[in-house]
């Protein structure tokens, strides 16, 4: 129960820094939709709406990918100012117990950018969902605590780094491939219904997997990635 | 260069537990040597001041301590344990605030005040109290970073001080305070000497500070470093 304390105390600290700040979600709304606008033009969706259909889920995870690093570098640097870090590592609380609610205060930040975002994305893409719809209320979370469960452990793994705004996405994005695959197959599958349920659940078994595995991993390693100088 | 040597920083009774023992310990970065083959101990219950030029691997000893840094060779032992397994026992305050900007003094307070919550319940001083002891209003609506760095100063020292430290480590405390502020300050810390520790036992300060004159009637011990080395006593070899 202590450890759960912990974890909300750090999560409750997250997000009223980030409703101080607005720094994160402002910063990545932008940022994905200035992508789902900029791909919207590039593709003409009206024009080729089978195409659309089959690429946007694709564009859609970018869009989230490339946005949330933009969020998870910024979350670091908060406890990099004023060097609030060592006071954190000064504390008797578990270290992992920060990582985990770094992870879920980022995961809120996301989910609020997607459900902006998935409205405008409709529109832009001229999208007409094809499968189960209810699905993407699986997938979408799941996707995303694989991209922020590992973009939050590699922001912390580069904070010594001097340039770690290019290190999280040379580190995240290759480890993120095979979530990356399963997300974007399982979301086309939904929006496309060339898959069947079957294929789909395999899809998202894989991303449920993947997410275990790695937030098993951080978590054991998290206070080695703190305390290395 | 001074001849190395070990200083034992207190002048009281040798049966006192020691809280702090450093035994030839080194840091180095890269080609520098921040702190050279320093071997000391810091008796519980006592004071010490440390002074030296900049540069001369005060901060380094109480990162050290502190366990904020490994050294490179040697070894530090806080109550006979490493400093890892003491982190509830004692406390660091950085010329840095190590307080969030856009949080209140409250705020920031209650927020490291839940991490040193074990068992379901936060065991140390409330924030209010700690606030008010350093001469802040615990009501004070104002986001941290839109304080002085003085107050900034003293929010610094309420965060250490609510955890109930019977180690309390303070780099540069007085820097950035007006007179009247460093007194006070002085005053507090000769107050917090005198707190009861739960279970028995005493507070032990190390402080380093370019104003020997504001820490004078604090301190048991005085020791001097220089290049990475401890001097001893009052600048002594």
């Amino acid at each position: 129960m202590t450890y759960l304390h912990h974890v909300l105390d750090h999560l409750r600290k997250d997000l009223r820094l980030e409703w101080r700040s607005r720094d994160s979600i402002n910063g990545m709304l932008f940022f994905a939709l200035l992508v789902v606008v900029v791909f919207g033009l590039a593709f003409d969706p009206a024009g080729y709406p089978t195409t659309t259909r089959q690429i946007s889920g694709g564009v859609l995870w970018v869009a989230l990918l490339f946005a949330s690093i933009t969020a998870l570098n910024l979350s670091w640097a908060r406890e990099l100012r004023n060097q609030v870090l060592e006071a954190q590592r000064m504390a008797p609380a578990p270290a992992s117990a920060l990582f985990v609610g770094k992870a879920l205060a980022n995961m809120l930040f996301v989910l609020v950018v997607e459900a902006f975002l998935a409205p405008i994305f409709i529109v832009f893409f001229n999208l007409h969902v094809l499968g189960n719809v209810w699905l993407l209320a699986l997938i979408l979370p799941l996707g995303t605590w694989a991209l922020v469960v590992n973009g939050t452990f590699f922001a912390a793994l580069g904070l010594r780094a001097r340039n770690r705004e290019l290190l999280l996405p040379l580190l995240l994005l290759p480890i993120s491939l095979p979530a990356l695959l399963a997300m974007v197959q399982a979301t086309t599958g939904v929006l496309t219904a060339d898959l069947d349920a079957i294929q789909i659940n395999t899809w998202i078994k894989q991303l449920v997997g993947y997410d275990i595995i790695f937030t098993t991993i951080c978590i054991l390693l998290f206070e080695t990635v703190l305390n290395a100088e | 260069m001074p001849q190395e040597m070990s200083t034992a920083a207190t002048t009281r009774p040798a049966t006192l537990a020691n809280a702090v023992q450093l035994d030839s310990v080194s840091k180095i970065y890269g080609s520098f040597a921040a702190l050279r083959n320093v071997s000391t101990t810091f008796s519980a219950g006592s004071c010490t001041v440390i002074l030296g030029e900049n540069g001369a691997g005060k901060s380094t000893l109480l990162r050290v301590v502190a366990g904020l840094i490994n050294p490179t060779r040697g070894s530090v032992t806080i109550f006979s344990e490493s400093p890892h397994q003491q982190r509830r026992r004692m406390a660091y305050m950085s010329h840095s605030p190590m307080l969030y900007d856009e949080l209140t003094a409250m705020e920031n307070l209650t927020y490291f005040a839940g991490l040193h919550r074990s068992g379901g319940c936060a065991c140390v001083g409330s924030p209010e109290m700690a606030l008010r002891a350093v001469g802040l209003d615990p009501g004070l609506n104002r986001p941290v970073g839109q304080y002085s760095q003085g107050m900034r100063q003293r929010t610094s020292l309420a965060r250490v001080l609510q955890s109930d430290p019977e180690l309390l480590l303070l780099d540069e405390p007085f820097s950035n305070l007006d007179a009247a502020s460093a007194q006070h300050m002085v005053e507090l810390l000769a107050d917090f000497r005198t707190w009861p520790v739960l279970g028995g036992g005493s507070r032990t300060i190390l402080m380093t500070t370019h104003q020997t004159a504001l820490a004078k009637p604090l301190a048991d011990n005085t020791l001097t470093m220089r290049n990475g080395q401890v001097l001893g006593p009052e600048g002594g070899e």
